[in-house]
């Protein structure tokens, strides 16, 4: 039985995160090349169709929205995992510590005094049109003056191996129960590897965000619930999951009530008063009193409430001003504006289309381009240029023009790739990395990822949604 | 508890409990065969009768056969309790519910799941012996009990699952002890001949009660058979004694010791008084089939008195 070889694997000159070059192994993956190349490739199949059953038993399945009812999917979890040294993570996590400082000051800022918006560090119209700005949040001030206590941050690494940052998502990130699974098995996978190599662990994930979520109330004990749409939303696994992780009620809207301004559950022997909301519902349907009025996923009432102070909301409403992608742009400048320091992590050059001499260039160079939504999200509404058809080029081109606030081009980037099990071999496949952020009286960074791939090759587009899959994370514990 | 947990709690038991209710119902069958003469023709219209689904039959298929009656109550995606349905619909309400459950019960609800799916997938009830999918349901559904009983807490939870089964339980060995009735309409001559007895003796093995029974009375009579299923208090699927254990769980809800103080409580505990105090010659001599209608509708009355008691999400309704 012939065992896995990695003579012939290529790194075709992207940045390889187990390869520096063909035939040369970094450092972090070298342990785990040893122990591949021990096992068969039936053996290595038989432990990839193992993490499929896996997955199917513990029902991390999702629908996806175009699919009809009852057809379930995983996603697909590849067993070669993406190994980040201790180094790198340090690094890394000091950079998302500064951004997501700076990102809250923001938020807080525009709900508030404004400075930025008067000191022009960025334009009012770009700010104020953005789909995630919430005219009802103007003056509030949330516990501990935190928007996004729950935050899960897009990196990539580009050809040179260096971090950027693409996108925040600081209104409802999910797969962090897709980090925490896919350890769980990866640990059932490769037990004697996890023995040797010094993996950062991330389990604590759900003891933190209950303590997260604890401090930001006085009520003790205080009664804390994960707010889901239902089981039918794609990411409803992950709200059962963290719900029963940290001993949490699992409500929908229907099961939540308002009276004089506070939040209850109904319940058997009545109405339970709820302090904490960790809520997975956007904030368009949060409540049909003061958002979408055909929402029946909200709770009437519920904003005023949170207004009132009865209730904390986590994320706060309208902490996605700052997902927009444009305004993502002005991150760096909003780091030194607020906090003095050069960003640690930079952003990817981003061209605003809502600004002329931009726009110009994003038409003029369209094909080169990757263009994408201001407010999109899950890998939809983008253009990849140098992968598109004229005939999408053409249409797209068309849509910048009418409504050019709505886009904003990124040269495409050649994201990293980790070597992948395929039908019959092992290639390389891009990838990006998503760690998880708490925020709330202070700020923790679990030494971990949801590592995206895409599985198809040459795609550059890691999304569930779009043929997707993940893989386990590790951060060693090397200096 | 959240009143739509309770609720979902509770349908989750009474779809498991279904389920395997359905695969014993096969086994009714299946034994009749084994134990009757073989010019005796297999008679499956009796089947689909107690399930209260004769209507829905009717309208969907015209001929009544082995086959197309094992489709009906274990397969079919149009009969809203054959097992696929009520095994995908347990599935579902445990997906709602999952952290109220262990890792150990969701997995194993799961893999009935799966089973289900794979035998539709397989059309399996095309198969010439489909007996051992109906016993690989039960002793699943089984083997679920054992895990929910062994890693689920004594809260709220577990005794409005229980209670949800138990209710289940009761109206479907009733309707077990009933197919006796809808066969004896075709053949009244039968009573007290030896296929009579067989076909009493098989009734007693689809509720897994014959050895039980034959080591209280020994002897098998009509009339003994029926006081079994329906008023021994110590057999757990006599229909007494699931209401017996139905209480004590809804006592142990609202933390009454006796007597009642929500509707539900009063409804089953006048039942079970009921039960307590009848005697089987009474019974029989009003008719059993009758006897069996009732007890039927009353639990349906009991269970909607649970749903105000205690899963309504109508706020006027909610004590404070």
């Amino acid at each position: 039985m012939s065992k896995i070889d990695f003579s012939k694997y290529e790194t075709k000159g992207f940045y390889d995160e187990m390869f520096a070059a063909t035939q040369e192994v970094r450092p972090n993956y070298e342990l785990f090349k040893k122990r591949l190349e021990k096992l068969s490739r039936n053996k290595l199949e038989f432990l990839q169709h193992a993490t499929d059953r896996a997955q199917l038993s513990l029902g991390m399945t999702f629908n996806v929205y175009s699919d009809n009812k009852g057809v379930e999917r995983i996603l697909h979890l590849d067993i070669i995992p993406r190994i980040v040294s201790g180094p790198d993570w340090d690094l890394l996590a000091k950079g998302l510590e500064q951004r997501i400082v700076a990102l809250n000051m923001f938020i807080d800022d525009i709900y508030n005094d404004q400075k930025a918006l008067k000191d022009k560090i960025i334009p009012r119209d770009l700010v104020l049109s953005s789909a995630g700005y919430l005219k009802e949040c103007i003056g509030l001030k949330p516990p501990e003056n935190v928007w996004s206590h729950i935050s899960g941050t897009d990196l990539i690494r580009d050809g040179e191996g260096n971090f950027h940052v693409l996108e925040d998502n600081l209104r409802c990130p999910s797969g962090v129960s897709y980090m925490l699974e896919n350890r769980e098995i990866l640990k059932r996978t490769f037990p004697e590897l996890f023995e040797k190599l010094h993996v950062r662990p991330v389990h604590d994930y759900s003891h933190y965000l209950r303590d997260m979520l604890e401090s930001l109330t006085q009520e003790y004990p205080a009664t804390i619930a994960v707010l889901t749409p239902g089981t039918y939303n794609s990411a409803y696994f992950e709200h059962a999951y963290l719900a029963q992780q940290m001993g949490a009620e699992l409500v929908e809207g229907r099961d939540l009530v308002v009276k004089n301004s506070f939040v209850y559950m109904i319940t058997t022997k009545g109405l339970q008063k709820v302090d904490v909301i960790y809520r997975r519902v956007d904030d368009d349907f949060l409540d049909p009193l003061v958002f979408n009025k055909d929402s029946l996923l909200g709770t009437p009432g519920l904003f005023e409430a949170y207004l009132k102070g009865n209730v904390v909301l986590v994320n706060a409403p309208g902490a996605g001003v700052a997902d927009d992608k444009a305004v993502y742009a002005y991150i760096p400048r909003l780091i030194k504006y607020y906090m003095g320091e050069d960003v640690l992590l930079p952003n990817i050059k981003t061209y605003i289309c809502a600004e002329e001499q931009d726009l110009g260039y994003v038409i003029e160079n369209i094909g080169k381009l990757v263009v994408k939504q201001t407010d999109g999200s899950g890998g939809y509404g983008m253009l990849i240029g140098p992968h598109a058809s004229k005939k999408e080029i053409e249409e797209f081109t068309i849509k910048v023009k009418n409504n050019p606030r709505n886009y904003i081009a990124q040269p495409m980037v050649n994201l990293s790739r980790v070597p992948t099990m395929t039908e019959d071999t092992i290639e390389g496949r891009h990838v990006d990395l998503r760690p998880y952020v708490l925020y709330g009286k202070n700020i923790k960074i679990i030494p971990g990822a949801l590592t995206r791939v895409a599985l198809t090759k040459g795609s550059l587009v890691v999304n569930s949604s779009q043929g997707g899959g993940s893989k386990d994370t590790w951060v060693l514990d090397n200096k | 508890m959240l009143s739509r947990v309770a609720n979902t709690m509770y349908w989750m038991n009474r779809y498991i409990e279904r389920a395997e209710n359905y695969a014993r119902f096969m086994d009714v069958n299946f034994n009749l065969a084994l134990e009757s003469p073989s010019e005796t023709i297999e008679q499956w219209k009796p089947l689909v009768v107690i399930t209260g689904d004769w209507p829905l039959y009717e309208s969907l298929y015209q001929k009544v056969n082995k086959k197309q009656v094992i489709y009906f109550l274990g397969f079919d995606p149009k009969n809203p309790n054959s097992i696929y349905n009520c095994i995908t619909n347990a599935r579902e309400n445990a997906r709602a519910i999952r952290p109220e459950l262990t890792k150990e019960v969701w997995e194993q609800i799961n893999s009935i799941y799966f089973f289900v799916c794979k035998g539709l997938e397989k059309k399996r009830w095309k198969s010439d012996d489909p007996r051992s999918f109906f016993k690989k349901i039960r002793e699943d559904c089984q083997l679920l009990y054992g895990i929910f009983d062994a890693t689920i807490s004594r809260n709220d939870g577990w005794h409005f699952g229980k209670i949800g089964q138990l209710l289940e339980r009761a109206d479907k060995t009733s309707r077990v002890i009933d197919v006796k009735y809808h066969i004896l309409l075709t053949n009244t001559e039968a009573v007290g001949t030896p296929l009579d007895l067989m076909q009493w003796a098989a009734l007693l093995k689809s509720v897994s009660a014959y050895d039980m029974y034959r080591k209280k009375y020994g002897k098998l009579t009509a009339l003994n058979i029926s006081e079994f299923l329906i008023l021994d208090k110590t057999f757990p699927r006599s229909m007494l004694c699931c209401l017996i254990h139905a209480e004590q769980s809804l006592h142990a809800i609202t933390g009454n010791s006796g007597g009642f103080s929500t509707s539900a409580e009063k409804q089953l505990g006048k039942l079970k008084s009921e039960l307590e105090f009848a005697e089987i010659a009474d019974i029989f001599n009003s008719g059993l089939h009758e006897y069996i209608d009732g007890f039927q509708q009353r639990l349906n009355v009991i269970s909607t008195h649970f749903y105000n008691s205690f899963f309504t999400t109508q706020i006027e309704q909610i004590q404070q």
